[in-house]
């Protein structure tokens, strides 16, 4: 099967077919985003006019990812880059934009958006010393999960779709108002449904989920990391194993990308739900929809 | 009011025969009947308001909230610090890198059958020793060019391992790059060697090229506008590093290369590499060999296939992930070998190829094995001299098998236990290596 596949790859790579697709006018506009969230926003404010490409899926760790020479490929014919920014990409963006070779996406340039310059980035490090873990100077850059912010991401992603396709802006503003009143009722259907949400103590993964839990109420007691981006040890989580067992949480939260050893471990010594979520949004989903699975996964075992 | 409806049950009953007449107490029971249900209605329409007023209460709470983060963000961008000379300063990246080594044989017996060492080729001593420590300075420079530095230190002193700039989207997919570096050839040669998954360059690394091929000069690579990773690129350099030498006032080597990679899925990628380097004027190239040295005068060139193949389950590295990855090279040389003592003419014909596969199977365990082999067919008209200073290889085949288990409890640090069975003379020789890695500063990027 594999072997077959391998076949069929090395046949697609003639010289004439990449000349041809060199040849081939397409007057889409090529967004390169590093994860999916922003290719999902991209696609609700640009629909068709845009040819959007998720670097990362929901099942990788947006922090190490490899600079893969198809993500290379893809980043040398980006006429825009939507990344989370805020240093979670630190490892390997820069690589490949270096490899690249593309200035229409280098910073500084219209088509070079980091979603993190439009939004407050909350725990930011007092301390910055990497014995407290991966630490991001800038903050917590996992604010997709914030609906709000999410909003203003939008607002200033067709800022930067309308400088770079101008003929088009008056579409993604549109679109823009579509997204943004859509989103606005979402809010209030998922605020509503989140309700019994409120004052719930949660045990995360990693933090992930300090911008979802600061939107709906919850409140973390607990990390299974360590530290910030180090793998869970067995000394730490027997820690947290006798303070769940002294003030146990209402939950285990873990990005569904994430080792969940550590996570069902606790959940059976503790009898804690143990919840796998999304962490970003999932093939063939929009971001509605991600976010009502999040709502819905996190509100099912109280019902 | 109890008259009126009398009036009009008795209209009713007179339109309608069979439409009985109300009793007083059945009045009664509608007049609740209604006032219940009006009572009803109203509590209904009242909770309707309220969750009406809640939404919209929430939706201006939404509102303020957003309107609050808002302009808190222009409040924090207004009291970032403005810039000081020092924010322009270059990334800092240091390596710490040491090891204890443990050998059967005397290392500085080190010798390949049928290849000339160049200086650094050998061994590192044995016991503890502060192996390849070094320091990187980057950042870019304006919006066209980057540059960087990478200091190595070792025993022998500091070494600039590179130094180059290079251009940021000068065209579509076209990048120079000047100065010292790595060369592109091969996979393994671009990375430092702190990012190889073994302690010891492979063999045939270790034989053609000291270890690492470096460039002083220029690069150009271009990138085809494919979906399918098609690079090309080309390098002309002085022809002072190993394995060419002497000084030349223009262009000592030149190198080919071209790389072209997929992915397979989501799970799998691959990368396939060429690659010819040739230099046509070495002067005076420096070997030893059991403390002999001797040089070579003449002409080199040399080709290289190169092969790797990753998988990581749903695409993920991080928890699970395994690697693949083949190299071959093969050198032919024309020229004369002299020292003090004799002088012959040298025609040489080496190659030799490694592979290795790494299994990482927990956030932080990684372990890999790899399997070295060389062979070389040399001549030259006195044999005898070319025997004295290991150019035959009298029908041995180096051949090094080794294998490695890594602690890595961060991604800034890792601890590596290495075991080498070597057979790069007859004379077989057990390694036993314990490497440690730490990286200080900033965030260093990884290559594929």
């Amino acid at each position: 099967m594999m072997i077959k596949q391998l076949h069929k790859t090395f046949f697609t790579l003639t010289f004439l077919l990449t000349l041809s697709q060199s040849l081939l006018a397409n007057d889409q506009i090529n967004l390169f985003a590093c994860e999916p969230e922003w290719a999902a926003i991209a696609h609700e404010l640009g629909g068709d006019r845009l040819n959007t490409y998720s670097a990362t899926t929901s099942e990788q760790d947006p922090h190490h990812i490899q600079p893969r020479p198809s993500l290379i490929s893809h980043a040398r014919r980006a006429d825009i880059l939507a990344c989370t920014g805020a240093e979670l990409e630190a490892g390997w963006l820069p690589v490949l934009l270096r490899k690249a070779g593309n200035s229409k996406i280098l910073a500084g340039q219209p088509g070079y958006f980091m979603a993190a310059d439009h939004v407050l980035l909350l725990g930011k490090p007092s301390i910055l010393d990497r014995s407290l873990g991966d630490v991001h100077a800038d903050g917590n850059p996992h604010f997709h999960t914030d609906p709000y912010r999410l909003q203003q991401v939008a607002r200033a992603l067709t800022e930067t779709l309308a400088s770079v396709d101008a003929i088009h802006a008056d579409e993604y503003r549109k679109n823009l108002s579509v997204f943004i009143s859509r989103m606005n009722q979402a809010i209030v259907r998922w605020t509503l449904q989140a309700k019994p949400l409120l004052g719930k103590t949660v045990i995360a993964h990693h933090k992930n989920w300090l911008y979802l839990e600061n939107w709906l109420g919850l409140e973390e007691v607990g990390m299974l990391e360590p530290k910030s981006g180090i793998p869970p040890t067995s000394m730490h989580l027997s820690k947290v194993l006798s303070q769940m067992k002294q003030t146990p949480a209402d939950m285990i939260i873990y990005a569904s990308h994430q080792d969940s050893h550590a996570a069902h471990w606790l959940s059976n010594k503790t009898a804690i739900p143990a919840i796998s979520l999304p962490a970003t949004v999932e093939q063939g989903q929009d971001i509605f929809q991600w976010i009502d699975h999040i709502v819905d996964k996190l509100t099912k075992p109280l019902s | 009011m109890v008259r009126k409806a009398l009036v009009i049950a008795a209209l009713c009953a007179a339109t309608f025969n069979s439409y009985p007449v109300f009793a007083n107490d059945d009045i009664d029971a509608l007049k609740r009947q209604l006032a219940t249900m009006k009572q009803n209605y109203e509590t209904r329409l009242y909770a309707l308001e309220i969750g009406l007023k809640q939404a919209q209460l929430k939706a201006n709470l939404a509102n303020v909230k957003s309107n609050q983060v808002e302009k808190a963000m222009v409040e924090a961008k207004s009291n970032s610090p403005r810039s000081t000379q020092n924010s322009f300063n270059p990334a800092i990246s240091l390596i710490l890198d040491g090891r204890y080594a443990s050998y059967s044989n005397n290392p500085d017996d080190y010798a390949l059958a049928g290849f000339a060492l160049g200086e650094e080729a050998g061994l590192d001593q044995s016991g503890f020793s502060v192996g390849e420590s070094e320091i990187t300075l980057s950042s870019t420079i304006d919006d066209k060019f980057y540059g960087q530095m990478t200091l190595a230190f070792s025993d022998e002193g500091v070494e600039v391992e590179e130094i180059f700039f290079q251009t940021l989207g000068l065209s579509d997919g076209l990048t120079v790059k000047g100065g010292r570096f790595f060369s592109g050839i091969g996979y393994l040669n671009q990375q430092h060697a702190h990012a190889w998954e073994f302690a010891d360059a492979p063999l045939i690394y270790r034989g053609l090229f000291g270890n690492q091929l470096s460039n002083d000069g220029l690069q150009v690579t271009y990138l085809m506008p494919t979906d399918t990773f098609f690079q090309v690129g080309g390098e002309v350099g002085n022809g002072t590093n190993y394995p060419s030498s002497g000084s030349n006032s223009g262009v000592g080597s030149w190198s080919v290369f071209t790389n072209i990679g997929d992915d397979i899925g989501i799970e799998s990628s691959w990368q396939l590499g060429l690659s010819h380097w040739e230099a046509n004027h070495i002067k005076g190239r420096e070997s030893q060999y059991l403390g002999d040295s001797f040089a070579f005068d003449g002409d080199g060139e040399i080709n290289g296939l190169s092969f790797v193949y990753k998988w990581a389950p749903r695409g993920n590295p991080k928890n699970r992930n395994f690697m693949l990855q083949y190299e071959y090279f093969q050198r032919d040389e024309k020229g004369v070998v002299a020292s003090d003592l004799f002088s012959s003419s040298y025609r040489g014909e080496q190659s030799g190829w490694y592979t290795q596969a790494i299994y990482q199977f927990s956030p932080v365990w990684r372990t890999g094995l790899r399997f070295d082999r060389l062979s070389s067919d040399n001549s030259g008209n006195d044999l005898m001299a070319l025997n004295t200073v290991g150019l035959l290889d009298n029908g041995h085949h180096p051949e090094r098998l080794s294998a490695m288990l890594e602690w890595i409890p961060s991604e800034f640090s890792r601890i590596r236990l290495q075991a080498n069975h070597d057979n790069s003379t007859k004379k077989s020789d057990n390694q036993l290596l314990l490497q440690y890695t730490f990286s200080l500063g900033s965030h260093g990027a990884h290559q594929y």
